[in-house]
């Protein structure tokens, strides 16, 4: 099995495009990587550090409705609705990204790691969630994982989502002064947990309750200020060392850097080099990957102390990574991959407003089971083709199929250039047939796109 | 292939038999749930009062607590407790014994009083021990996974939303009653013949459109019989926008075929103010759908029991805005002949101050967990241990009244 470009296109990219001829050689890809983050520069996704100043305004603004502004509700309705239209724009952002890039393997991987390092918003920070991909997630695709991890788990998004900011050392200063005032609040291992069981060992590696017990005391002194960012606080940390998985950390005063050199060692745990390696493979390849590919992605990990960019390039180079297309993409992948099929460019996408992005992107996402930013847990979205294949979710894609390309923004192509500028080689005859016998344009053009050969990558 | 759907047409997709040769294979070929009875899960989100919904009148402290909201129009109950005016239309079940409440319950889920966090505790159906974000599935399933053999559609999740109720292991099926396949008849033969080289999408889309046209044609035959009549004047007379009453007609389908489980959720119970006027709203949808399956399930509505659920109740205490705020302590609601109802189950803890949670909430005196495991247990002869041991780890509810007939 060799490098295939239609292949490269479809498994690690957003599928081919009427624009963008796929990638060469895996040389390329990797090189691509290497290259400016383009697509970042082209549509800007801020950092969550230009929204304290808001938080703050909208503390300002709740102090004053407290007061009796009776401008106050107003206010605070005014920054809703911007903040719902940013959200909208940073989805179309995200797409765009997928949309021009000549290669988007940057954004696959962007996407993979986001979901490793699932965060929900919550609170005033809901519809941040992409500023914690662009802070933590974009920037570390071709570092050590511990950089990643690190940039990940100390991220204000992550702390709420997984109530960091609410976790207090049981012997701490601050613990002893709640229990005078009768308050009950104390550590909580939300944050430790996940490290642990979803973002580096994995449900099945070597911890105990007691190393996440441990970790979270580690972490017990990390909280936020919404107004101003992650500080770290002493007074709500754990006096005294602590032992995660073997090793002793932090000494009488807590300190971020004990955090940080905690997390640099799980980092390059032997059980999260094969818990990722696993993972990258199945995301990409199979839900039932090759043993060596996964096996070759391992021993890159540990050779390399978990550099990233290392692992991804073992992945594109091994001959087991290049087999028949096996997975169903997911329905992200799915809408993106059909409006770059489609030739729909990033610029066009940006002229749509709240209510047409909601037409394009947000209700089919939510339509086919995957609300945009909305997994159930930290483990993400689902990665096997029996939860994405149901009847209908399927259904919908159709449904989907048979509208997309009848927008007055996309102009139809020809179904029968269509099935060879979206899928090539892998149409196959009777998809080849049935593009052409449609009775319209329109239906031609919805059986390629919902046809079985264009859902897999 | 467990967790996919293994019905009649993916059976013969996967084995390679034609689909010409389904009329052969009746429903009969295949084992379906080991029990007749039916059980239907209605999440309420938002966080029902049920002081408003049953109210506690013969509590010297509650008309006191609810200046606004306890006006005395309510429908009498048992004397201590009377039932509110939007639900009239279910009293006649109360009094015919097929509808029941269980009040001053709850989950474990206590302080922070978030619909997120409790309603993701009351589907998983866990306590404290186990934190929100380690949750990854839900009780209905777990109940599920003991049952050997089972179908995906014994269960049934409706709706779009993901139920982390019904999600885990044991294979279940979701449709969100309004998806439509309509297709040209050459479209349909064209996408039949390119699906057929793939067999796990062919089935997936054979299922789409056997489930459509099932669906479709249940909709022709309604009114040919007189209770579909009877349900269609229903449908017809909603309240609201209709998506709660096409999932309470979705159920009564399936329920009348080989589903035995039925879960969905209603929405618009969070009433932080103008309680009078909004809260009328999300009962009359309740009640609708209530109705709608008790008229549309017809003899099976006897062997039918329903729970409705809510994921906290509210401030005993109305607030500023003539509404209530986020609170402990709720209501749960029973219907179906299956069900003992025409009762008000629960031990009162009062309205005193004193006797309230954090001086505000109802106190809880029961786990709702309880109330849901005698269902399974009454329904479908699930055993206490695995109802205390997995179903839901660590509740004891040896003291909680059984409520199947």
């Amino acid at each position: 099995m060799n490098f295939t470009p239609e292949i490269a296109a479809i498994r690690f990219g957003y599928g081919l495009s009427p624009h963008h001829a796929p990638p060469e050689s895996v040389a390329a890809m990797v090189a691509t990587l290497a290259a400016p983050d383009a697509m970042a520069q082209a549509w800007p996704i801020g950092s969550i550090d230009e929204l304290y100043p808001e938080f703050q305004y909208l503390s300002d603004l709740k102090k004053a409705e407290r007061n009796g502004d009776p401008d106050a509700k107003q206010k605070y309705r005014d920054w809703r609705a911007k903040d719902r239209a940013r959200h909208a724009e940073m989805l179309r952002a995200t797409v765009a990204r997928a949309l021009d890039a000549p290669d988007p393997l940057r954004e696959r991987l962007t996407r993979f790691w986001a979901d490793h390092f699932t965060v929900r918003g919550k609170g005033v920070s809901r519809l941040s969630v992409q500023r914690f991909v662009q802070d933590a997630i974009r920037p570390n695709l071709s570092v050590p994982f511990a950089e990643m991890l690190k940039a990940a788990v100390t991220h204000p998004l992550m702390m709420i989502y997984l109530d960091q900011d609410k976790s207090i050392g049981p012997g701490s200063a601050v613990a002893a002064r709640n229990a005078e005032k009768g308050r009950r609040r104390g550590l909580n291992e939300n944050l430790a947990r996940e490290v642990l069981e979803l973002h580096t060992l994995g449900v099945g590696g070597a911890y105990t309750q007691q190393d996440v017990r441990q970790l979270a005391e580690l972490l017990a002194g990390m909280t936020l200020d919404l107004r101003k960012g992650v500080r770290f606080e002493p007074k709500r940390g754990e006096p005294g060392a602590e032992d995660v998985l073997g090793e002793s950390y932090g000494g009488q005063k807590p300190q971020l850097s004990d955090i940080h050199a905690a997390l640099e060692d799980i980092a390059t745990h032997p059980d999260t080099a094969a818990h990722i390696a696993r993972k990258l493979a199945v995301h990409f390849v199979s839900d039932t990957p090759p043993p060596a590919l996964v096996e070759a992605l391992r021993a890159r990990f540990a050779e390399t102390g978990g550099d990233l960019g290392a692992v991804t390039a073992a992945m594109l180079e091994h001959p087991e990574a290049w087999g028949p297309l096996a997975k169903t993409k997911q329905p992200y992948d799915f809408l993106t991959s059909g409006y770059r099929a489609l030739g729909v460019s990033g610029a066009q996408l940006a002229r749509l407003n709240l209510s047409k992005t909601r037409k394009a992107l947000l209700r089919p996402m939510t339509l086919m089971g995957q609300p945009w930013e909305t997994p159930n847990g930290p483990d993400g979205w689902p990665e096997d083709t029996a939860h994405w294949l149901t009847p209908q979710g399927l259904a919908v894609r159709i449904n989907w199929a048979m509208t997309a390309g009848r927008s007055k923004e996309i102009e139809l192509p020809d179904p029968r250039e269509l099935v060879r500028t979206a899928l090539g080689s892998q149409a196959g005859p009777r998809l080849e047939f049935a593009a052409q016998a449609a009775e319209s344009r329109a239906e031609g053009v919805a059986l390629i796109l919902a046809s079985p050969a264009f859902q897999r990558r | 292939m467990s967790k996919l759907l293994m019905t009649r047409r993916r059976f013969l997709a996967t084995t390679g038999c034609s689909v010409a040769a389904a009329p052969a294979m009746t429903p009969m070929a295949f084992a379906s749930a080991p029990w007749d009875t039916r059980l239907v899960v209605l999440i309420l989100r938002g966080g029902m009062d049920g002081l408003d919904v049953v109210r506690p009148i013969g509590d010297p402290a509650f008309a006191e607590a609810r200046p606004t909201l306890a006006a005395g129009d309510g429908l009498p109950l048992d004397g201590f407790y009377t039932l509110h005016p939007a639900l009239a239309p279910l009293h006649p079940l109360w009094e015919a014994g097929e509808l029941g409440f269980a009040h001053a319950v709850s989950t474990p889920y206590r302080d922070k009083r978030s619909h997120f966090d409790g309603q993701d505790l009351l589907e998983a159906g866990t306590g404290f021990d186990v934190t929100t974000g380690a949750t990854r599935d839900g009780w209905l399933n777990r109940m599920l996974q003991h049952v050997p053999g089972l179908e995906a559609d014994t269960a049934y999740a409706i709706g779009r939303e993901d139920l982390l109720m019904l999600a885990g292991a044991a294979p279940v099926a979701n449709w969100t009653p309004g998806t439509r396949l309509d297709l040209s008849p050459q479209a349909r033969r064209l996408f039949e013949m390119i699906y057929e080289e793939h067999p796990v999408y062919q089935a997936a889309v054979l299922e789409a459109l056997d489930l459509t046209e099932d669906i479709a044609a249940a909709e022709a035959a309604a009114g040919a019989e007189e209770d579909d009549g009877a349900m269609a004047a229903m449908m017809a007379e909603a309240s609201g926008n209709g998506a709660h009453m096409e999932m309470a007609e979705f159920a009564v389908e399936r329920l009348r075929g080989d589903t035995r489980i039925a879960a969905f959720s209603l929405g618009g119970w969070d009433t932080h103010g103008k309680q009078a006027t909004s809260l009328p709203k999300a009962l009359r949808q309740l009640s609708d759908v209530i109705n709608v399956m008790r008229v549309g399930l017809g003899p099976l509505w006897g062997k039918t029991g329903v729970l409705a659920m809510t994921e906290f109740g509210r401030t005993v205490r109305e607030n500023g805005s003539h509404g209530t705020d986020h609170g402990t302590g709720g209501l749960m609601l029973t219907a179906g002949g299956a069900l003992r109802g025409g009762k008000v189950y629960g031990r009162w803890p009062g309205l005193d101050e004193a006797a309230l949670y954090d001086r505000r909430d109802l106190m809880p005196t029961e786990d709702v967990r309880a109330y849901a495991a005698r269902a399974m247990e009454g329904l479908f002869g699930i055993s206490g241990n695995v109802l205390s041991g997995k179903v839901f780890p660590g509740l004891d509810f040896s003291q909680a009244p059984r409520i199947v007939l």
